[in-house]
């Protein structure tokens, strides 16, 4: 296929943990992860289930450690890459937004300043050429009066505003690949949908891949082309976001979907999965999911499902789904 | 040289944005919020005029003192020795020694030397041997308490970073910094040179801690690692992300060890070790005026006074700027 071919990003059996003193913590347990030139490939996955560790690996900004597995973007190992070279990744060809709009700009400087920043630093251009771009792309991502705006401290603007700032420093510099770590979480409702909107609308406009995580299934039905589902560090399922909510296979998957409140229904009680996530310390030689699992049986606790394909490119790791 | 990129109308754009947003309140700088709330704060206020009033005087007095013959802080005139404050000169001394407007403010000395004079050179040498002081351990302490938070974490051998530097400034805290600097300064030859250097090489630690502390906390903020992940190396993360950001407290504590620094050279001067005659510092005076204490009570109160008014300033005004740089404080009064 020619997602092959046009393959920007791609993640073989990935794996990081933490060093605590109760020993190493697997944080994520070897996932696979291929995202090809300008397509949008969603991870959701529950708070803790390994989904920002792995869009940190990426980045290389993990305190964890990558225990195994590699990382290649445009055919280059990020994994081993020298710091100078990631650097010139970072910000340049990959670009990153993330979940708290409100922290993630320098409280001192002005937004026009930080965006400047970094167009110096990766293009080298000059100050006033720099400005120039700053209120392009201050313009290009929706903020009103950008003239005046590129000198407002991050304190005087609205959490939707920052997360636009953010969006502009992130494709300052037209980057390949858009990491966007639940870009929209802290976000109210209204302002999210103008946000996602904004980047689909990036995203064409520069030809981006976009990386999304998220926990929120509307957003990935709306914006993703494909769905990796994470559960306790390792993909539990993954397909185009057609297949994973209409032919949902894995349990999990299906327990989450049950678990959305449906507008044109009747209120109810909303289903919840029994249970909780099993501590990365004492995870089960088998599916991780299996003790909350209504359909587990024999093979469950002590194997470990591999990917079983269900349909042309879709995926689940379970063993209800085998052969 | 510099080819503008991109289509953009760019001049006229952005010729006029200072002055139109300054007009909207838009662009409000954490340094004016800063501002706006410090001056609410009487007492600071006052303690700023004092020091800002103190800074024109010493300045004055260092050029009428080393200017105008008359003025010569070091000038002995025994006919007029220990006259109070306001007298005029006896008609005994020389025309050429007669002191300004025909009065001595502060009276004269044992020697016959006016005291003004010597009050203006002192507070030219107390006033720097704060800053200079100050700026040194600023210096040290950002370094040594930067490095800590910023790459403690990693192993030098066995131990880390962070522990490394962080033991040493316990170690140089445990000195009794007063004996060390008087055992050193007494080792040196005597200049005032060196006493600002001692001082400050003795007074950092708290500064480390200040700044390590805050290191540890803005590394964890989403604004360093959003740095990071734009591609910023890490000197520049240190020095226009972090540092900015961690100004507040150490500015506070620098504004406190200025005054500490003007009582430990006054202090040094009173005990003989530290300026040399005939090089006035308010802390000699102070040490020459203890003998005529009953005599000629001027010649130790007004150098006794003029420490406890500059030292209150700097506690005030930096007390001043805690509370400003208090966000609590901040928002209820903006």
């Amino acid at each position: 296929m020619t997602r092959e071919t046009a393959e920007l990003l791609s993640i073989r059996d990935l794996h990081v943990e933490f060093s605590t003193d109760a020993g190493p913590v697997p944080a994520v347990r070897g996932i696979d992860l291929s995202i090809a030139a300008g397509e949008t490939v969603a991870l959701v996955g529950e708070s803790g289930c390994g989904k920002s560790v792995t869009a940190m690996s990426v980045m290389r900004l993990t305190e964890g450690r990558v225990a195994g597995g590699s990382i290649h973007f445009q055919g280059r190992d990020l994994v081993s890459l020298p710091d100078a070279d990631m650097r010139s990744i970072r910000g340049g060809q990959i670009g990153m937004i993330f979940q708290e709009p409100m922290t993630s700009l320098n409280p001192v400087f002005t937004i026009g300043r930080q965006i400047e920043e970094v167009l110096v630093l990766h293009q080298r251009l000059s100050a006033r050429a720099a400005r120039a771009q700053a209120l392009e792309l201050l313009q290009r991502v929706g903020i009103p009066a950008p003239e005046r705006r590129i000198l407002s401290y991050p304190h005087e603007l609205s959490g939707g505003m920052k997360q636009r700032v953010m969006l502009a420093m992130a494709i300052a510099c037209r980057p390949r690949l858009l990491i966007a770590d639940e870009p929209t979480t802290a976000l109210d409702v209204t302002i999210q949908a103008q946000i996602m909107e904004l980047l689909r609308s990036l995203k064409q406009e520069f030809g981006m891949a976009v990386l999304l995580i998220t926990h929120d299934l509307g957003v990935v039905a709306h914006f993703a082309e494909r769905v990796l589902v994470m559960y306790a560090g390792k993909i539990v399922e993954q397909g185009t976001v057609r297949d994973v909510f209409k032919r949902a296979s894995h349990p999990y998957t299906q327990a989450l979907l049950a678990a959305l409140p449906d507008p044109l229904k009747p209120a109810r009680r909303l289903e919840a999965i029994p249970g909780r996530v099993p501590s990365p310390l004492m995870l089960p030689a088998g599916c991780a999911f299996c003790a909350r699992c209504a359909h587990a049986f024999e093979p469950c606790p002590g194997q470990q499902p591999p990917l079983f394909e269900v349909g042309e490119g879709h995926g689940a790791a379970c063993f209800l789904r085998a052969k | 040289m510099s080819i503008p990129i991109g289509p953009t109308p760019a001049s006229e754009a952005l010729a006029p944005p200072h002055a139109d947003a300054e007009a909207l309140g838009i662009a409000e700088t954490p340094a004016r919020q800063l501002w706006r709330t410090f001056r609410k704060d009487r007492l600071a206020m006052l303690g700023l005029y004092v020091l800002l009033a103190l800074v024109v005087v010493a300045l004055l007095g260092n050029l009428l003192t080393g200017w105008w013959v008359v003025f010569d802080p070091a000038t002995v005139r025994l006919p007029d020795k220990l006259l109070p404050p306001l007298s005029a000169p006896s008609s005994m001394l020389a025309k050429e020694l007669v002191p300004p407007l025909h009065s001595y403010p502060f009276g004269t000395d044992e020697l016959g030397r006016n005291v003004f004079a010597r009050m203006l050179q002192g507070s030219f040498v107390s006033l720097s041997v704060g800053v200079v002081a100050v700026s040194i351990s600023l210096g040290i302490g950002v370094t040594v308490g930067g490095l800590a938070g910023f790459y403690g974490q990693r192993k030098f051998g066995p131990i880390s970073v962070d522990s490394l530097l962080m033991r040493f400034t316990d170690v140089v805290l445990c000195f009794p910094t007063f004996f060390l600097i008087l055992t050193v300064v007494a080792l040196l030859p005597p200049s005032i040179y060196n006493i600002m250097i001692v001082i400050g090489i003795t007074s950092w630690m708290s500064t480390a801690r200040f700044v390590r502390a805050e290191f540890l906390a803005l590394r964890e903020q989403d604004f360093v690692t959003a740095a990071k992940a734009l591609g910023l190396p890490e000197w520049r993360i240190i020095f226009r992300h972090m540092i900015p950001n961690a100004m507040a407290p150490v500015l506070v504590s620098a504004t406190i060890n200025v005054a500490h620094a003007i009582l430990t050279e006054s202090a040094l001067s009173f005990l003989g070790f530290g300026v040399r005659p005939p090089y006035a510092t308010w802390g000699n005076i102070l040490a020459d005026g203890r003998s005529y204490i009953f005599d000629a009570p001027w010649l130790f109160l007004i150098p006794g006074a003029a420490i406890l008014v500059v030292v209150l300033a700097f506690n005030l005004v930096g007390e001043g700027l805690r509370d400003a740089m208090n966000p609590k404080l901040r928002k209820r009064a903006g």
